[in-house]
């Protein structure tokens, strides 16, 4: 049952990038990647659902369908079906790119099968590999607008993220060689091989190791002061792409951390470990609040806020037990539905002022009451602000920190979220309510698709904000237990 | 073929051409010519091909000829006609712009040997194999892995940071042949093909930078900041 899902969600995305490269018209390539990207939800939801009856185990041990791979496949099946919906109406906004729209949903589908399989893959090697083919996809899906700054934006991208992957395939080496003392030179790389004899590695290479991949992944994951590539990429790409970018990827490679450090965690230095991750989560934090107080773009604005839920990520991971892991994993949800809203509006905006800079956006919401209101509500949400979901994550993930003991890390995170939560409203009230002037022009009608997923995204995250259901939260703690304890 | 009890010749030999393939890495260190990187890369490639081999005859494992072949080919051959027709192409012959001068960043290359040394050795010490060929190995995969990390940031050219990328790679390739052999055949081969998808990539990304930002050296991309 399992097995069949995992196939179908796998085989629909590929089939829909087969049928773009075949078929070279621009309609069906939207119906397809929007087809595909309807069964990868359900399915994804369904395989969700079905983790929790322990994990499973496919092809030899290759693939692994366990709770918190499957939770990444459900945060990224959601941000791909809306940003399918929403890149029908974007992507036709495009001036001049029409005629090579098949391209772009063939990489689309193809970036979204990548960040599925990451999820899903059991041996670590094979996890470097597929993670790197996601920065191959998507540096031509950053590149795709073909201007001189998404050009820039691309190299940058695939050469900051390639070196930094590079040192987590070193670390890599290194965990398969710590392992070969106890295993013996030749094993399968499983995470729960590495996990089950992590107890007998040698603590000092496993914190070599540890720190080069934690450095590694951190570069994908956007971890301040590896971030440099992400404000770019995630600016000058395509607001769907930004959404999928920030709202998938970010979390395919935090998985990656969550399991290395669930085997350092029982090689014996997990607080060393957690220590350097709350570190880095707490520098990305300053990093993303200084960008953001004084911030001229718009969608860069949104990026450097990428950088700080990764950071508050990172911290409720650090933090470890019940309350961080759940946190984290509540995060991860509410961040990926938000960001899709906050991109999605960018997006809107941008297109409508022919502007990047927030200083030319004026009037908004005299302009789109409505499409205005949505991304006035998924602003305050990003903030952290109630009743939205992000609230109740960050808060929970507050509360892991003070039973992990890391009151530095909670009194940092306050004070930084507190700085986050003004500088960006700031420039909301600038571009809704702006000090009388020269009002802003604004050129496009929008169409329902670029509308609707800006109220799919919502709606859940204020849902998720006043209930949280109780099914989740076992889910959850079933999650922290298998990672606290190294059962698999 | 655990590390710690190597037959005498085959450690002088695998150590003896992992230093070979680290001067390599100090050749391109050192040279200012787009033409010596590509020769000192091929050169370091075969190297490593040959290391390979090597292993594979004196620990038994015979899918590391596989290894061996289609590393001499991918990264001795291929790799560098690819890399050597975008030169062609782009019309530029040397680093023009660099940060530091050749001979500095071979001191500054020097420095990154000694701190992988120290590291390298704190580790082999606590793991009880301060005396073996693992403790050269970590040294070499660990400062090639740095000279890389020296190359991209002292060097602005595209291609020259095509090959500090590939310098980098190149050193976790050369420690992982001699400190885990038996590392799944499947990885490596998908890492040989993954390198080369990388190398096609940059190809279609050097010409568009040449197109769209008129330059390919990376000095001149400084239109995204803050």
């Amino acid at each position: 049952m399992v097995g069949a899902l995992l196939l179908v969600m796998m085989l629909s995305p590929a089939g829909a990038a087969a049928g773009c490269l075949l078929i070279h018209r621009q309609r069906i390539a939207e119906g397809l990647n929007l087809v595909a990207s309807v069964i990868v939800f359900v399915t994804a939801m369904a395989v969700t659902i079905l983790s929790a009856k322990g994990p499973y185990l496919f092809w030899d041990n290759y693939i692994i369908v366990d709770m918190p791979g499957a939770w990444v496949t459900l945060c990224t099946a959601i941000v791909y079906l809306l940003a399918s919906i929403y890149s029908v109406g974007y992507m036709r906004l495009l001036e001049g790119e029409g005629e090579k729209l098949w391209s772009f949903y063939a990489l689309f589908s193809s970036f979204a099968l990548t960040i599925l399989l990451s999820a899903v893959m059991n041996n670590a090697g094979l996890y470097w590999i597929v993670i790197e083919l996601t920065t191959l996809v998507s540096t031509f899906l950053v590149g795709f607008e073909r201007a001189a700054e998404s050009v820039e934006a691309a190299w940058k991208y695939i050469i900051i993220v390639s070196a930094g992957i590079s040192l987590a395939l070193l670390g890599t080496v290194l965990f398969y060689w710590s392992g070969s003392f106890v295993l013996g030179p030749v094993y399968d790389m499983t995470w729960s091989a590495l996990q089950q004899s992590a107890s007998r590695m040698n603590p000092a290479l496993v914190i070599l190791a540890y720190l080069l991949v934690l450095i590694g992944y951190g570069t994908k994951v956007g971890l301040a002061p590896m971030h440099t590539w992400l404000p770019d990429a995630h600016s000058e790409s395509p607001a769907p792409v930004s959404a999928m970018l920030s709202g998938a990827l970010l979390n395919a490679a935090m998985l990656g951390i969550v399991r290395y450090l669930a085997v350092a965690d029982s090689a014996g230095v997990g607080s060393f470990a957690r220590t350097v991750l709350v570190a880095l989560g707490v520098l990305s934090l300053v990093i993303g609040a200084l960008f953001i107080v004084r911030q001229d773009g718009i969608k860069r604005l949104m990026a450097y806020s990428s950088v700080e839920h990764m950071g508050v990520i990172a911290l409720g991971v650090g933090f470890g037990g019940l309350f961080g892991v759940a946190g984290a994993l509540y995060h991860m949800l509410n961040h990926s539905l938000n960001k899709s809203l906050m991109f999605f509006g960018a997006g809107n905006v941008m297109r409508s002022f022919g502007t990047k800079e927030i200083a030319e956006i004026r009037d908004v919401w005299r302009f789109y009451p409505v499409q205005g209101s949505l991304w006035l509500a998924g602003a305050a949400a990003i903030t952290g602000a109630p009743p939205f979901g992000l609230f109740l994550s960050e808060l929970i993930i507050l509360r892991g920190g003070l039973e992990a003991r890391y009151a530095w890390a909670v009194a940092a995170m306050l004070i930084l979220l507190i700085v986050i939560f003004v500088g960006f409203l700031n420039h909301f009230r600038e571009m809704y309510f702006p000090p009388a002037g020269p009002s802003g022009t604004c050129r496009v009608a929008l169409s329902a698709w670029c509308i609707a997923p800006m109220w799919l995204a919502l709606a859940p995250l204020l849902l998720f904000g006043l209930w949280w259901p109780s099914a989740m939260w076992q889910h959850f703690s079933a999650i922290a237990h298998t990672l606290a304890s190294g059962a698999p | 073929m655990p590390v710690a009890h190597l037959d005498p010749l085959a450690a002088s030999i695998f150590s003896l051409m992992a230093i070979a393939s680290l001067l390599l890495a100090f050749v391109m260190l050192g040279s200012r010519w787009l033409n010596n990187y590509l020769y000192a890369f091929a050169a370091e490639s075969w190297v490593i091909a040959a290391l390979s081999a090597t292993v594979g005859f004196y620990g038994g494992y015979p899918e590391l000829y596989l290894i061996a072949i289609l590393t001499a080919m991918f990264r001795g051959l291929f790799l560098p006609y690819l890399l050597w027709r975008i030169v062609k192409r782009l019309d530029v012959t040397r680093e023009i712009h660099e940060f530091l001068q050749p001979s500095s960043a071979l001191v500054a290359g020097a420095f990154c040997v000694i701190f992988s040394l120290m590291v390298g050795y704190r580790v082999g010490q606590s793991l009880g194999l301060a005396a073996t060929v693992a403790v050269l190995a970590l040294t070499v995969m660990l400062s090639m892995k740095l000279i890389g990390f020296l190359m991209l940031a002292v060097r602005h050219e595209a291609l020259s940071q095509i090959l500090g990328l590939l310098v980098l790679e190149n050193g976790i390739f050369l420690g992982a042949q001699i400190l885990v052999p038996g590392m799944p055949v499947l990885i490596e081969i998908v890492i040989l093909f993954d390198l080369l998808i990388v190398v096609a990539c940059f190809g279609v990304l050097v010409r568009y930078l040449l197109a769209h930002a008129g330059t390919t050296s990376s000095l001149k991309l400084k239109r995204l900041v803050g």
